[in-house]
């Protein structure tokens, strides 16, 4: 006897969504609105006061980015998700919805810039302080956590060196200290790692990238696992206490599972405001829909890229769980079985001036500071998006000053690689000119 | 809200009040193998609008301490003696599922405590199927899901929670397998299959009972609710449409709209 619950597929197109209640239209329409009608003023005071459901201004909810939201939980496997208007926002809001001042992280030292940036000059300000941990350095994270740290937060491949993180060994970690495994899995998608699977209690997405998946559209989202235990210390007093920034709500005690979404939605969104656009949760509905489709393409594209690359005389060393000489790949087998991703990161022979002349010349490859698009993007991280970090700290980040990002799209592949063979060519030329 | 019963400590959820022994007691009780936040979208109502609200975590369920029951009509000699450590002399009984056949065995024997009941996704009876009884003693999480798939109508595999971006499946998952199966639902699914004694106990029920029912009730199908609401003397029946067993849930808002208007009828805070 098998259950007859939906299959992943299904799920991208179907869940979170009945035609039926929104007037037979098959596709989600975009509910361009700010704010609802309260049937009256005792039903207004319950939806403030948390007693029943539903919509009251769009800083909160919306019935289009609810559709996303629930969606996106059903694909992680999670109890409740929280769209935000970017990436970073979900992070930020992931983060401020368990800390306090006086709180210390744990974190991977090859996060993407822009979190690293959080959390080195933006959280230190209120007193929020950060120790970093290489990236496949597992012990390093139980040596880094204090009385005080309250989240391990990691990327399952950094950005953009393609460092495997061993999600569950590091999970474990942090549960044998009572803090939550905090995972972007922006690289991954749902639909390439499911990180709850794997130990993971909040996931986050940029869903800017592969969900949304065409270059169109900034999001953001965290999805609650339902099964961390907020109650087994007194570390996260402000969910399992009643709490006075909520009418003195136990957050906990009323909603259980979906505490974490809930305080992130109640406090959080109520009070730092980083909503997603209702059109930007259509389009972003509209690139989850292919998302199985868009990935199986990505990931076949990339392992033919991986092969390209590895073999050209104008690059120096590729990094991808499909190289051959990728040290984890083991653990990249059971963490990622549906396929590796489609980001790799490659040094160009001839360094920093030689990357610049390349990406000077790539013509159907974007130069432009975007990943998971479906058209194919590369960048050179030390210049651009990892620009705000000093040498030292580029160094512990694993990131080297002729490395190129690529994120490989849907393109025909000869095209691809006629395009890099072009730009290879050039940069050769021109390096020898200037010797 | 912590209290002691038989030695062993209970949680109850208080919809976001203090409990206060002046006002009315309503008691929420919860399905096989969940907790109190299943009714998350009924008790604060209830605790904002004049009533002390506990939604119970049965022994071993949720956050209470203890071993699980192990028949209903242990159960429901629990309940009152949670009523007596309050020091309460009466009481509405809610129930979903499992919970339902607790406050039939309970109205039965307690007439002068127990002054309204109301039942969502009830029968006299449970006979559960034997898949996954076995499932649930073998600790085996496939119990979960087809639970998960049998308990929910279009609202549960569709989407469309409530409170936006929730998930129906995932939740109810979630609190299941929070515990051991086999030591919370496993011994919750056994107590409902060996409970035979609900028509009987409804037959002597003269109290006011409402009756909520799913139309696409895979657990506790329509025509054993029908059945039962025929036994009730004093009894009232509402059937939603396009509804599965977790009416509370899946259609909140209805069901706290039929709660409120029976509870206030039969149960009022004046």
């Amino acid at each position: 006897m098998d259950p007859k619950t939906f299959k992943f597929n299904t799920k991208t197109l179907h869940s979170g969504y009945q035609p039926e209640k929104n007037a037979g239209s098959r596709a989600v329409p975009i509910y361009q609105t700010t704010s609802y009608m309260f049937e009256d003023t005792d039903s207004a005071a319950a939806l403030y006061n948390l007693e029943k459901g539903g919509h009251v201004y769009t800083r909160l909810t919306n019935p289009t980015i609810a559709v996303l939201e629930e969606r996106v939980a059903a694909l992680e496997g999670g109890t409740g998700a929280v769209a935000t208007a970017s990436g970073m926002s979900a992070i930020f809001l992931t983060l401020m919805t368990i800390l306090e001042t006086g709180d210390h992280i744990v974190a991977s030292s090859s996060l993407y810039g822009g979190t690293s940036n959080l959390l080195r000059f933006t959280l230190p300000k209120f007193g929020i302080n950060t120790t970093f941990v290489k990236q496949r350095d597992t012990e390093g994270y139980k040596k880094a956590i204090q009385e005080n740290t309250k989240c391990i937060l990691g990327e399952i491949l950094s950005n953009p060196i393609n460092e495997l993180m061993n999600l569950p060994a590091v999970a474990k970690i942090a549960h044998e200290a009572g803090i939550p495994m905090i995972v972007d899995s922006t690289y991954q998608t749902p639909y390439l790692c499911r990180p709850f699977n794997h130990g993971a209690d909040v996931v986050v997405h940029s869903l800017t990238k592969w969900m949304g998946g065409h270059g169109t559209s900034m999001g953001g989202v965290l999805i609650e696992g339902g099964k961390f235990n907020w109650e087994q210390n007194d570390k996260f007093s402000s969910m399992t206490k009643p709490y006075e920034g909520y009418h003195g709500l136990s957050f906990t005690e009323e909603f259980g599972p979906v505490a974490f979404s809930m305080k992130a939605r109640a406090e959080g969104m109520h009070n730092f405001g980083p909503t997603m656009s209702p059109t930007n949760a259509f389009n972003i509905l509209q690139g989850i829909e292919t998302l199985s489709l868009r990935m199986d393409k990505h990931c076949l594209n990339a392992n033919l890229m991986v092969e390209f690359l590895s073999a050209h005389e104008s690059v120096v060393w590729v990094s991808h769980p499909n190289t051959a000489d990728y040290p984890d790949k083991e653990l990249a087998n059971k963490i990622l079985p549906g396929g590796k991703g489609s980001m790799i990161a490659f040094g160009i022979r001839g360094g920093k001036q030689a990357g610049e002349v390349f990406l000077n010349n790539v013509k159907l490859a974007s130069h432009l500071a975007n990943v998971g698009d479906s058209r194919t993007l590369v960048i050179h991280p030390a210049s651009t998006t990892h620009s705000q970090m000093d040498e030292k700290t580029l160094e512990l980040a694993g990131i080297p000053q002729d490395l190129i990002r690529l994120s490989v799209g849907l393109e025909d592949i000869e095209d691809l690689k006629n395009d890099f063979n072009n730009a290879f060519h050039i940069t050769k030329k021109t390096l020898a000119k200037n010797k | 809200m912590k209290l002691t019963v038989n030695k062993e400590e209970v949680f109850a959820s208080t919809g976001g009040r203090t409990f206060d022994k002046k006002k009315p007691l309503i008691i929420f009780l919860h399905g096989s193998g969940f907790d109190h936040t299943v009714w998350m979208l009924q008790t604060r109502y209830f605790a904002f609008h004049g009533y002390s609200v506990l939604a119970l975590d049965l022994p071993g369920h949720g956050l209470s301490k203890g071993e699980s029951l192990t028949s209903i009509e242990n159960m429901a000699e629990w309940v009152i003696g949670v009523i007596e450590v309050l020091g309460c002399d009466k009481v509405s009984l809610v129930g979903h599922s499992q919970g339902c056949l607790i406050g039939l065995e309970c109205a039965a024997r307690y007439p002068k405590i127990i002054k309204s009941l109301s039942l969502m996704g009830g029968s006299g009876n449970m006979a559960v199927n034997p898949i996954l009884l076995s499932l649930a003693k073998k600790n085996d999480n496939k119990v979960v899901t087809l639970m998960m798939d049998w308990c929910h109508g279009p609202a549960g595999h569709f989407g469309t929670h409530s409170i936006p971006g929730m998930s129906h499946m995932n939740i109810g998952s979630a609190l299941m397998t929070k515990k051991s199966l086999k030591h919370t639902l496993g011994v919750d699914l056994s107590a409902c299959n060996n409970y035979t004694n609900g028509f009987e106990a409804a037959e002597k029920i003269l109290l006011p009972v409402l009756i909520v029912l799913g139309d696409q009730d895979k657990m506790c199908p329509l025509k054993a609710g029908k059945k039962l609401t025929s036994i009730i003397k004093n009894s009232e029946m509402h059937i939603i449409k396009n509804c599965g067993h977790m009416m509370h849930l899946e259609e909140a808002s209805k069901t706290l709209v039929i709660l409120k208007k029976f509870i206030k009828l039969n149960y009022s805070t004046s």
